[in-house]
C-alpha cells in the first residue's frame, strides 16, 4: 500500500523532470538550428554562436526593464535586428573567410565573439540578472504533473518558430534557392541565383532564430556574460548529434539533450548533466559523425 | 613470353548503380609504354584508382611485378612500387618544388641529403631545375604537371600512372612531355601506364593501347590497329571531329 | 655566403644577441616583470607544440588544455600524496597525455573524423575531462588541488620549488629546445611527411606517406610537449582547478599566439606569445587605470580581429620579409 504510493510517486516525479528537459530541449533544439542552418548552407562554424544570443537575451532583458515589454512582444524586434546585423557581418566581413583555411574563420569569430562578450561585461557588468515577469511562478497541473508556465511558453515559442522556419525553407522562393545553394553551390550560381546575397541571408535567418532563442531562454535561465560559451559548446553538441544541415535533426537531438541533462541533474549530480552531454558527443562523433538524421557529405 | 610487370585480371567497380568497371583485363610488360583511352565516362581514371590503391576493386585481381597488389592502401601501393598522377593536379603548395619532389625521395631513404640529391636530379630530368626553389603555388599549369611528375618518379616506382597529363598543355608543351616520358622509359627501364585524350601523345608514346568504353575493354594492340579499328572509331566517332 | 648551422649571418647574429639578452634580463627586470616574463615563456613554448600539430601537420586542436591539464594533474597528485619529485612526476604525466592524445586521434582518425569535427571533438575530451576532474577526490575536485609553498629562500631545481627566476630560466631553456626541435623536425623526414600531409592528404598518400601513422605523431608528440609545460604551470602557481586547467579559455589561450605570430613557422609562436603578453599586460594597466571592467578584453579581441584581418598569415611573415630574414625559411 505504502509502498504502491511511493512508487507513483516516484514515477511522478521523473515524468515531471522528463516533461520539464523535453520543454527545455525544445528550446534547446531551437537554438541550435540557427547554428545547424548556418553550416548546413555555407558550411561555416559559427563561434560566436552562444555570444549573439546572449546579446538578445541582453536586448530583451533591457527593453523589458525600461518599458515593461514582455519577451514577446519585443521578440519581432529583436528578431529583425539580429538578422539585419547577421546580415550585415556575413556579408561585411565573413564573406572574404570562407574559401580561406579553416584556422582563420575560427579565429576571427572568436575574436568578434570575445569583443562581444567583453562588450556586454562592461556595459552590463558580471552579475547575473534574470527577467522579472508576473506569470514567472505560475504552473500548470495535467494530471498530477507540474508544469511551469514559463516552460511551456518558450516550449511553444520555440516549436512555432522551428515551424515558420520550416515553412520558409519549403514554400518560399529564396528559402527554395538557399536550399537549392546548400545542395550545389556550383549549380546555384549556373542558374544565376545570387550566392553571395543568399549566404548573407542565411547567416542573418541563423542569428535572427538564436536571437529568439534567446528571448525564449531568458524565461528559463539568469543571464550572463559569461553563459555564452556553454551555450555556444551546446549548440554544436546538438547539432552534431541531430546531423549537421538537418532541422528536424536539431529539434530531436534538442530533446533528447534537454531529457539527458534533467535526468543526470537528478539521479547523478547536477554539476555533471554536462558530462554526458559531451560523452554522448563523442561517442556520436565516432560512431556516427553524421548524427542522427544528417547526410554524410 | 615475358612475365608482365603488371598483369590486371577481369577488376570490376560499382557505384551504387553504376558499373563503372567491368570486367577489365590487361596487362604492361616490363619497360614498356601502354596507353589506355577511352571516351569520357569510359572508367579510365577509375581503373587507375583501383591499380592505385584508391578504391578497392569489387572482383577481379592486380598483380605487379608477381606481387598481389589488389586493394593495397594507396601507401602500400606506392610501396610496392606503384607512382602516379593525378587528372587534377595536386602540388603541395606551400612548399618548394624542390621540397615537393623530395617529399616523394623520402619513400626510398630517411636521409634528408640523399633525397635532397635525388630530388634534384629528377628536377634535372623534368627540366625544372631552375625552378627548385620556386614554392609550388606560384608555378605555371605544365610546370605543375612536370612537378606532379618528378615528384612520383622520386619514389622510385616499377610502374607510374599518368592519369591525363598532357591536358591543358600547349602542342609545343605537349611535345617536350612526350620526349621527356619517352627519354625516361628508354633510360631507366620505367614502365608507363597512360591515360590521354590528347591523341597525337598516345600515339606517338605508345607501344599497346588497350581501349575501354562503358567500363568494359573493347579494343587492344598496337596503336595503328586500334586506330583503324571499328568499334573504337564508332565510340569516338563525334569526339575525333572535335580534336585536331 | 658562409651559413651557421643553417642559417645565415643576418639571423645567426640576431639569434646570439636575442637570447644573450634573454639571459641576461632577470638581472635587471623587477620581479613584476619577471613573472610576466614567465607568462610569456609558457605561451611561446606552449605555441611551439601546438605549432606541431597544427602548423605542420595540419591537425587542428582546440582543447589543447586536456593535456596541460593532465600533465599538471598527474605530477602535482603524486607530489602531494606521494612525495614523488616533480621531474619524474613529469615523466608520468607526459606518457598519460601522451597516451591521452594517441587514443583521441587513433579513434579520430580510425573513424574518418577530421577537420572541424575533429577540433569539436578535442573540445569535447577537453571538456569531459574536466567535468570529470571536477569530481576526483584524488585530487581535491573542484575545490582545487593546493601544493606547499616552498618558505625556502634558494631555488631548488630538483624540487621546483622556487623564484619566478628559476621557472624562467627553466622555461628559456624549454622554448629554445622546442625550437631547436621543431627546426630538426621540419628538416627531417617527419617534417616533410607532415608538411605534405597538411597540404593535400590525397597526394601525401599516393606518395607512400602513412598518413594515419604520422597524424597520430604529430598529436602525440604534441601532446608529450605540452604536458611537461603543465607540471609547471602547477608547481609554479601551487594551485590547480580543473576549470582553469582544462578549461576552453586556456585551450583559446594557447592557439591565438601561434596563429598571430605565424603558422607553420618557427619563430612565428614565439613572436605571437611576445605581442600578446605585451598586449595584455598594457591592457590590463591601462583598463586598470580607467576602472573599465571588460575594456581589457574588448581590446584584446579588436586586435586580434585587426591582426586576422590584416595578416592572415601570422605577424612573423610579413616581419621576415620587412626585415629582408628570407634566405633559409625560419
Amino acid at each position: 500500500m505504502l509502498s504502491q504510493i511511493t512508487l507513483n510517486q516516484a514515477a511522478l516525479t521523473y515524468i515531471n523532470i522528463i516533461v520539464a528537459g523535453l520543454l527545455t530541449g525544445c528550446v534547446y533544439g531551437f537554438m541550435a538550428l540557427g547554428l545547424s542552418v548556418i553550416f548546413g548552407v555555407i558550411r561555416i562554424v559559427n563561434f560566436a554562436h552562444g555570444e549573439m544570443m546572449v546579446l538578445a537575451m541582453y536586448a530583451v532583458l533591457l527593453l523589458n526593464q525600461k518599458f515593461g515589454l514582455d519577451p514577446f512582444v519585443v521578440m519581432p524586434a529583436v528578431v529583425v535586428a539580429m538578422f539585419l546585423a547577421g546580415y550585415a557581418l556575413q556579408r561585411g566581413l565573413i564573406n572574404r573567410y570562407i574559401a580561406r583555411p579553416e584556422h582563420e574563420l575560427f579565429l576571427m569569430l572568436l575574436a568578434i565573439a570575445i569583443m562581444l562578450t567583453s562588450g556586454m561585461l562592461m556595459v552590463f557588468g558580471p552579475d547575473a540578472r534574470n527577467i522579472q515577469l508576473d506569470y514567472a511562478y505560475d504552473s500548470y497541473e495535467v494530471g498530477g504533473v507540474l508544469v511551469d508556465k514559463v516552460r511551456v511558453l518558450a516550449a511553444l515559442g520555440a516549436v512555432s518558430g522551428a515551424a515558420m522556419l520550416w515553412g520558409f525553407f519549403r514554400f518560399t522562393r529564396t528559402g527554395k534557392a538557399i536550399r537549392a545553394c546548400a545542395d550545389n553551390q556550383m549549380g546555384a550560381q549556373v542558374v544565376g541565383l545570387d550566392v553571395k546575397r543568399l549566404y548573407a541571408i542565411t547567416f542573418g535567418i541563423g542569428t535572427a532564430c538564436v536571437g529568439a532563442a534567446g528571448a525564449l531562454l531568458l524565461l528559463l535561465v539568469d543571464v550572463q556574460p559569461y553563459i555564452a560559451a556553454d551555450y555556444t559548446l551546446l549548440a554544436f553538441i546538438i547539432v552534431i548529434v541531430g546531423g549537421l544541415g538537418s532541422m528536424p535533426g536539431a529539434l530531436i537531438a534538442g530533446l533528447l539533450v534537454g531529457v539527458s541533462e534533467a535526468l543526470a541533474g537528478f539521479i547523478i549530480l547536477p554539476s555533471l548533466k554536462s558530462m554526458f552531454s559531451f560523452a554522448l558527443l563523442i561517442i556520436v562523433l565516432l560512431v556516427r559523425p553524421q548524427g542522427l538524421l544528417g547526410r554524410r557529405t | 613470353m615475358t612475365v608482365p610487370l603488371l598483369s590486371v585480371d577481369g577488376i570490376s567497380k560499382r557505384f551504387s548503380g553504376l558499373q563503372a568497371v567491368d570486367g577489365v583485363s590487361f596487362t604492361v610488360p616490363p619497360g614498356a609504354i601502354v596507353g589506355l583511352i577511352g571516351p569520357n565516362g569510359a572508367g579510365k581514371t577509375t581503373i587507375f584508382n583501383l591499380i592505385a590503391g584508391v578504391f578497392r576493386p569489387d572482383a577481379g585481381t592486380i598483380r605487379l611485378d608477381g606481387g598481389d597488389i589488389t586493394g593495397l592502401r594507396p601507401d602500400l601501393a606506392c610501396g610496392a612500387g606503384i607512382g602516379r598522377t593525378f587528372q587534377v593536379v595536386r602540388p603541395f603548395g606551400a612548399l618548394t618544388a624542390l621540397d615537393n619532389v623530395m617529399v616523394g625521395a623520402f619513400k626510398r631513404t630517411a636521409s634528408p641529403a640523399t633525397a635532397r640529391r635525388a630530388a634534384l636530379q629528377i628536377l634535372e630530368r623534368v627540366g625544372l631545375a631552375d625552378k627548385a626553389n620556386a614554392v609550388a603555388a606560384s608555378l605555371t599549369l605544365p610546370d605543375r604537371k612536370r612537378l606532379e611528375t618528378a615528384r612520383a618518379l622520386a619514389t622510385s616506382p616499377k610502374l607510374l600512372l599518368l592519369d591525363e597529363v598532357m591536358a591543358g598543355l600547349r602542342p609545343v608543351e605537349i611535345d617536350v612531355m612526350v620526349r621527356v616520358f619517352a627519354d625516361l622509359s628508354r633510360e631507366t627501364g620505367l614502365a608507363i601506364l597512360l591515360t590521354e585524350h590528347v591523341m597525337r601523345a598516345v600515339m606517338v608514346l605508345s607501344q599497346h593501347i588497350v581501349v575501354v568504353h562503358h567500363g568494359q575493354k573493347i579494343c587492344e594492340g598496337p596503336p595503328e590497329a586500334v586506330a583503324r579499328d571499328d568499334k573504337v572509331i564508332a565510340c569516338y566517332f563525334g569526339a575525333a571531329r572535335a580534336r585536331s | 655566403m658562409t651559413r651557421f648551422a643553417g642559417l645565415s649571418r643576418r639571423a645567426a647574429v640576431a639569434l646570439v644577441v636575442s637570447v644573450t639578452v634573454l639571459l641576461v634580463l632577470p638581472l635587471f627586470a623587477g620581479g613584476y616583470m619577471v613573472s610576466v616574463l614567465v607568462v610569456m615563456l609558457f605561451s611561446a613554448y606552449l605555441g611551439q607544440a601546438w605549432n606541431i600539430m597544427m602548423g605542420f601537420a595540419g591537425q587542428l586542436s582546440l582543447g589543447h588544455a586536456l593535456y596541460v591539464g593532465l600533465g599538471a594533474y598527474v605530477s602535482a597528485g603524486l607530489f602531494v600524496h606521494y612525495g614523488l619529485p616533480p621531474w619524474i612526476g613529469m615523466l608520468a604525466g607526459m606518457a598519460i597525455a601522451g597516451l591521452a592524445g594517441t587514443v583521441i586521434a587513433a579513434l579520430s582518425f580510425r573513424f574518418g573524423v577530421t577537420g572541424t569535427y575533429f577540433a569539436l571533438l578535442t573540445i569535447a575530451f577537453a571538456e569531459f575531462t574536466r567535468l570529470a576532474f571536477n569530481h576526483f577526490d584524488w585530487v581535491g575536485s573542484s575545490s582545487g588541488l593546493f601544493l606547499p609553498v616552498a618558505t625556502l629562500a634558494n631555488d631548488d631545481v630538483l624540487r621546483l620549488r622556487g623564484s619566478p627566476a628559476m621557472f624562467y630560466y627553466i622555461l628559456l631553456a624549454l622554448t629554445l629546445a622546442a625550437l631547436a626541435l621543431s627546426r630538426m623536425l621540419l628538416r627531417w623526414r617527419i617534417g616533410f611527411y607532415w608538411q605534405a600531409i597538411r597540404e593535400d592528404q590525397a597526394a601525401a598518400q599516393a606518395l607512400g606517406i602513412d598518413v594515419f601513422r604520422y597524424k597520430i605523431a604529430a598529436v602525440a608528440l604534441s601532446a608529450v610537449m605540452t604536458a611537461i609545460a603543465g607540471t609547471l604551470f602547477a608547481f609554479y602557481d601551487n594551485n590547480l582547478y580543473p576549470d582553469t586547467a582544462f578549461g576552453i579559455s586556456r585551450s583559446i589561450d594557447i592557439i591565438t599566439a601561434p596563429i598571430i605570430g605565424g603558422l607553420g613557422t618557427l619563430i612565428g609562436p614565439i613572436l605571437g606569445a611576445v605581442v600578446l603578453t605585451a598586449l595584455s599586460e598594457t591592457m590590463t594597466n591601462v583598463s586598470a587605470s580607467l576602472g573599465i571592467n571588460g575594456l581589457k578584453q574588448f581590446i584584446y579581441g579588436a586586435a586580434l580581429l585587426v591582426i586576422v584581418m590584416l595578416q592572415p598569415a601570422g605577424l612573423w611573415p610579413w616581419l621576415r620579409s620587412a626585415l629582408r630574414l628570407d634566405e633559409g625559411k625560419t
